[in-house]
């Protein structure tokens, strides 16, 4: 089934139906995907460096990537992944469904959606937060001028309800114009449907690189909300979580300690012993995970460690072009800090 | 074969005889389907309710109680905001269906009668016109209507700052319509009474006026007398209350117009589109309406002296009309499910608000859904209802 901007009430129904019909999920997601060969990551419907199909149909990007991570890890090959694109509304149905495996969606860890909504959130793999694009031609400099401005707000999100409390904490008024993707808000925002367009700052970022004229295009220097974005997945698979969770910290490990796609073999060898640890050259927390051995040399050898995979996809030398910024590691002024693999 | 088994009645199981006695089979049949569908229900509820256990969700509607945090632009009917309820945004979506439900109605009614007769024109040009209009329109899904109609609004319609600007009050943009917003006095009680007293007595004097009628022969022009009742105490009470009326014009200020009335793109888009595709067929059933009075009743009523207005009055609508309610009242709930699919442009109804963002915010797909589900029953059983009672009024009525 594809999600492909159905709009929402059909998804609803869906998980209805499935409510209703299907058994519940079953006990074992790390099975399933064994079973089928193939890992189900929900995805955005399209965001550029994060998640987008290429010119020839293959799904790319930084979200992308972790999804590739995990299907490295659990299915030891790094293409063994299907993109189940969701919008921000759908997504976590389709997770909760059983439609997907894990969500991989630029998705911000909040507290009702992990108590409320009832998922589980596996660390954080990329912190931003909300910004506000305008057109430069607009002579704005400030997100406190924006009073009576149209906005495009992607329906569903975090964003959403920041926007509302911003306006309302700041004493102004706004029209906000609701949109399923983030191809309509690009949509809305380029016809002059709206004047602003507002997500997490790394996805307008991504936006702006797709404009003919980035330049005619700014994001305003207020950040209104803290938007730390991580991976789901269902609650009450305690072993499927563990997976997601320490797939994300061997990137980390892995940058911490040096460890990359190209000298993973001779690493190998190393006298660190948490990198003997990481590679599963001793002890055995790939079996204790459920996985074999080489569970974080196949992540490692087939799509890198975590500085990698932001530089590859959305690094300074991308179209994209964000810094390292909070998501440069502990030890270089970041946030990005994995527990230890002992 | 099926005959002979039907007569062969000397068989020895008693079973089999039940199974041919043509009552006893019905029943039987009658009870074998109850139970699978209870079956069905219990099995689907208990399915529900466990695996909402399974992923640890309650079943509960408080959360219609809690600020709901989101904003919803377009609420013309109530003021709402970001801080009120769950609630009250679903009735603030709620609202938004009840409009766009009822001006599709009527939109799509008006639409539809005139094409419908149009389309019998013996102007041959009129007549093809409106038939390639009609075939063309409703083979397209009516989804992409609504989009088709949104992007032409927002893609080709200029930004604020380059309005098409009409004498000075009315203004076209992508972001919206803006056009003059009546603004009551505190006096308009007395305009609204005397519009109260002419409608009171339009309705007494159509009966009087139908008595005598009855009685003597003698025709009133009722419905002439009737507007300019109308228009005339209305009027006069407007004067007698020092014109209490004043208008709100838009204005741009800042990015937007401000004051005034906005008929925003969404709406605009969805109503339009959905009218005219529902006036497509509403156009073919009052064709078909039509042309299912003989031709025969026309000439008779010719016959008795009545002029041609008079017969379509008199002779024809009410007897096609018994012919066009029913499948119209389909049309209509068509037109009200049909406004759900708002959300692929952003217009906020029910399915919007409840269905969509407070679904999402709190999580709760079970009784959001209910919710949503409820609410389209009641509304279509409402219209049939109605449409049903409208259908009894018309039917036939043998003297």
């Amino acid at each position: 089934m594809k999600p492909w901007n159905v709009p929402n009430v059909l998804s609803a129904t869906l998980v209805v139906a499935a409510l209703g019909v299907t058994g519940a999920a079953s006990a074992s997601t790390l099975d399933d995907v064994k079973s089928n060969g193939v890992l189900r990551c929900v995805v955005s419907t399209g965001v550029p460096g994060f998640a987008y199909p290429d010119a020839s149909g293959t799904w790319k990007g930084f979200d992308i990537d972790f999804c590739r991570a995990t299907a490295a890890a659990v299915l030891g090959d790094s293409s063994k992944i299907k993109a189940v694109t969701s919008t921000g509304q759908t997504r976590f149905t389709l997770l909760n469904s059983g439609e997907g495996d894990v969500l991989w969606r630029n998705t911000t860890v909040t507290f009702s959606r992990d108590v409320g909504v009832k998922l589980r959130f596996h660390g954080i793999n990329y912190y931003d937060g909300q910004g506000f694009l305008v057109k430069k031609n607009l002579g704005i400099r400030s997100a406190k001028e924006l009073d009576g401005a149209s906005v495009c707000i992607q329906t569903g999100t975090t964003t959403e309800l920041n926007l509302a409390d911003y306006f309302h904490a700041n004493g102004m008024k706004y029209e906000a114009v609701t949109i399923q993707t983030n191809d309509e808000g690009r949509q809305n925002y380029v016809e002059g449907r709206c004047d602003v367009y507002t997500t997490d700052a790394s996805g307008l970022a991504a936006i702006r690189s797709t404009f003919s004229e980035p330049n005619d295009h700014i994001i305003l220097p207020e950040i209104i909300s803290k938007e730390p974005l991580g991976p789901a997945t269902r609650q009450g698979d305690d072993q499927w979580s563990d997976i997601v969770t320490w797939v994300l910290n061997a990137t980390v490990t892995a940058e911490e300690k040096g460890v990359t796609s190209s000298n993973v073999d001779e690493m190998m060898s190393s006298k660190d012993p948490e990198i003997l640890r990481l590679l599963g050259v001793e002890g055995s927390q790939g079996e204790e995970l459920g996985l074999n051995k080489k569970w974080a040399y196949n992540i490692i050898k087939s799509v890198g460690n975590y500085g990698e995979i932001f530089e590859r996809n959305i690094g300074t030398n991308t179209p994209i072009g964000l810094e390292r910024g909070l998501n440069a590691l502990w030890t270089n002024g970041g946030l990005q800090y994995s527990p230890p693999f002992r | 074969m099926a005959a002979i088994s039907e007569t062969d009645t000397g068989t020895s199981n008693p079973l089999l005889r039940l199974w041919r006695d043509k009552e006893t089979r019905s029943v039987i049949i009658q009870i074998v389907t109850m139970v699978v569908i209870l079956t069905a229900v219990v099995l689907l509820l208990r399915n529900v309710v466990i695996n909402l256990e399974a992923v640890g969700k309650t079943f509960s509607f408080d959360f219609f109680f809690y600020p709901a945090g989101y904003d919803i632009t377009f609420s013309p009917i109530i003021e709402y905001s970001s801080r009120d309820t769950h609630l009250r945004a679903a009735v603030v979506g709620l609202l938004n269906t009840f409009l766009i439900a009822i001006c599709g109605i009527v939109l799509s009614t008006i639409m539809g009668f005139t094409m419908g007769i149009l389309r019998l024109s013996s102007n041959w040009l009129v007549n093809r016109l409106v038939y390639c209009f009609l075939e063309f329109t409703r083979n397209i899904p009516v989804l992409l209507h609504i989009l088709f109609i949104h992007g032409l609004v927002v893609t080709l319609l200029p930004v604020p700052k380059n309005a098409l600007v009409f004498t000075d009050s009315f203004f076209l943009t992508n972001r919206g319509f803006f056009v003059p917003l009546p603004v009551w006095g505190p006096t308009a009680w007395i305009v609204a009474l005397g519009l109260a007293a002419a409608i009171v007595f339009v309705f007494f004097f159509a009966r009087w006026a139908k008595k005598v009628q009855d009685e003597t022969g003698k025709i009133y022009p009722v419905f002439l007398i009737s507007l300019g009742a109308i228009i005339g105490v209305t009027g006069l009470a407007f004067l007698a209350a020092g014109m209490p009326l004043t208008w709100s014009y838009p204005e741009l200020k800042g990015f937007n117009f401000k004051g005034g009335l906005a008929l925003k793109p969404e709406f605009i888009a969805l109503w339009l589109a959905l009218s005219y595709y529902t006036s497509c067929f509403i156009a073919e059933i009052v064709r078909a309406g039509i042309l299912a009075i003989s031709h025969g009743q026309t000439e008779a009523a010719y016959a008795l002296g009545l002029r041609p207005n008079r017969t379509l009055q008199l002779v024809i609508i009410p007897q096609a009309l018994r012919v066009i309610v029913p499948p119209l009242t389909s049309q209509y709930l068509n037109v009200t499910k049909n406004s759900s699919l708002a959300i692929a442009i952003g217009y906020m109804d029910i399915v919007a608000t409840v269905g969509g963002i407070t679904l999402m915010q709190t999580g709760k797909e079970m009784e959001t859904m209910i919710v949503v589900l409820l609410v389209y029953l009641s509304i279509s059983l409402v219209i049939s209802a109605f449409m049903n009672w409208y259908n009894k009024r018309m039917a036939l009525v043998e003297r």
